[in-house]
């Protein structure tokens, strides 16, 4: 099976530092103030080890690469 | 009158009707205004709820499930499964929720300092349905009448009708985000009263990392009912997907009126019922100041439904129902709305914080004539802060500024040419 991660922002500790952008700048934007807009939030095959770098990245831990079940699951 | 809507109402200004042809429910044993239904009156229509212990009850909750009750803080979820989410955990707690952080609303303040032991009842039948030990009744600080009651309410319960659980009062600071369930049970557990991160739910870890029902006052008042009279007494009103009835708070064209009406009930048969008509409305805003503005001919051609409200992105929310009257300025009040939203951030979040300040100020330039240039930008901005927030407070905001462009498109134009004639007094103050 072909694993696949979502990204998940936690917007209450982000800071808007911008690292994830850096890394991750297909799938991750900046708004007006800095702060990630997620442009596409599934990232699945060779992405998923720049993602993985993306979320060590976040100096506040506000980035999240949830696995797909999990998230779902949440959703339900 | 206009009242000023972000200006609180004390709950016993609020006047009270139910909607002609239907008898009262909720609403059926308001005492005189200024005091709250006694325990001995409230008893003599009212069986004293079922003790609670630390097993659950299966029955009430599938009760509540015939009944088809939904919450009603504004979310419409399906009672009975928030209830077997908690049951499922060990050593549950409920918390009432009585913040009520919409200003324009007033039903919950109502239902708390008039019919206090309606609301008790509620919570004490969830605690019986969920295996509760403990009941927290949280209370907007900015009800004092509110307050005032439950703490009597509570006072004659220890004296006359002892419950055997513990029921204590705690009071919740007058800001929108406090009524949120996380905010409300970071309150409980010593913290700020703002929203929290956690992947748990309220339902799984809450007050100190107990299962937490946190649920409306409205809510439980409606339990009483159903638990007193029953599933299919309950249903007999209001339609088959929504069944039972609703409290909506009414202002702008009218007094300022907390309802009972049947769900389902047409919002032009509301207005019509209280002296006024379609030609005084301007628009409507539906749901709370978290809510959705809706064209008169499109609000007054729909019911007070979730099916009914869908076509227009807006649902019945807190029951707030706001009729602008005609003359009023639409884009001051939705710049004064904006504004509203970005003083009530918590402060967490960059998009919030900075988006719904930014979208603010920019709708002052639009009112003031110079913000051509800014709908483009207020455009993008409301469709990129939705879903980025620990609350959805943002995602409030920029729907409600987004319907209220739309609905008000005639006023932009106006203000484009620096040409609005409409009323600019402060209409939400």
């Amino acid at each position: 099976m072909r694993e696949e991660a979502r990204l998940v922002v936690d917007f209450i500790a982000c800071d808007g530092l911008g690292f994830c952008n850096e890394e991750l700048p297909d799938h991750i934007a900046l708004d007006d103030w800095g702060y990630p807009l997620i442009t596409d939030d599934t990232v699945s095959g060779p992405d998923l080890k720049r993602a993985r770098r993306a979320e060590r990245s976040c100096p506040v831990a506000a980035l999240r690469l949830e696995a797909l079940q999990r998230s779902l699951e949440l959703q339900a | 009158m206009q009242q000023r809507l972000d200006s609180r109402i004390d709950p016993f200004a609020w006047q009270t009707t139910v909607m002609p042809g239907m008898e009262p429910r909720l609403l059926a044993g308001l005492p005189p205004s200024g005091t709250f239904r006694s325990l001995a009156s409230h008893r003599a229509a009212f069986p004293v709820p079922p003790r609670a212990g630390r097993r659950t009850d299966p029955w009430l909750i599938d009760e509540v499930e015939l009944a088809g009750l939904t919450g009603r803080g504004g979310a419409d979820f399906p009672t009975a499964r928030k209830w077997r989410a908690v049951a499922a955990g060990n050593d549950p707690v409920i918390v009432v929720n009585g913040a009520e952080g919409e200003p324009a609303a007033g039903k919950d303040a109502l239902l708390m300092s008039r019919l206090p032991h309606l609301v008790i009842d509620g919570a004490l039948h969830a605690a019986a349905a969920v295996g509760a030990n403990r009941i927290i009744i949280c209370v907007g600080e900015h009800s004092p009448s509110a307050v005032k009651a439950i703490k009597g309410a509570l006072a004659e319960r220890r004296k006359h009708e002892k419950s055997g659980i513990s029921i204590t009062m705690r009071k919740v600071p007058d800001r929108y985000v406090a009524g949120e369930s996380s905010a409300l049970v970071a309150m409980l557990n010593r913290q700020e009263a703002v929203p929290t991160s956690s992947p748990y739910r309220t339902a799984e870890r809450g007050f100190k990392k107990r299962p937490t029902l946190v649920q409306n006052a409205e809510t439980l008042a409606h339990v009483a009912m159903i638990m007193a009279f029953g599933a299919d007494w309950y249903r007999s009103i209001g339609t088959e997907a929504e069944p039972g009835t609703r409290l909506v708070s009414l202002s702008g064209v009218t007094e300022p009126t907390v309802s009972e009406v049947a769900s389902g009930a047409s919002l032009l048969d509301i207005l019509e019922a209280h002296g006024a008509d379609a030609n005084d409305v301007s628009a409507v805003l539906i749901g709370g100041f978290y809510g959705t503005w809706l064209r008169p001919e499109d609000a007054l051609s729909s019911h007070l439904t979730i099916d009914s409200l869908a076509p227009f992105d807006a649902t019945p929310g807190c029951g707030m129902l706001h009729f602008l009257p005609k003359g009023s300025c639409g884009i001051a009040a939705v710049s004064q709305l904006a504004d509203w939203f970005a003083r009530e951030s918590a402060g967490q979040c960059g998009p919030c914080v900075f988006g719904l300040r930014a979208i603010a100020d920019a709708l002052v330039d639009v009112e003031e004539g110079f913000g051509g240039a800014m709908l483009g930008r207020i455009d993008r901005w409301t469709r990129e802060i939705p879903g980025r927030g620990g609350c959805s407070l943002p995602d409030g905001a920029a729907r409600m500024v987004r319907s209220g462009l739309s609905v008000f498109s005639a006023d932009l134009a106006a203000h484009r040419r620096g040409r609005c004639s409409a009323e600019k007094e402060l209409v939400f103050g």
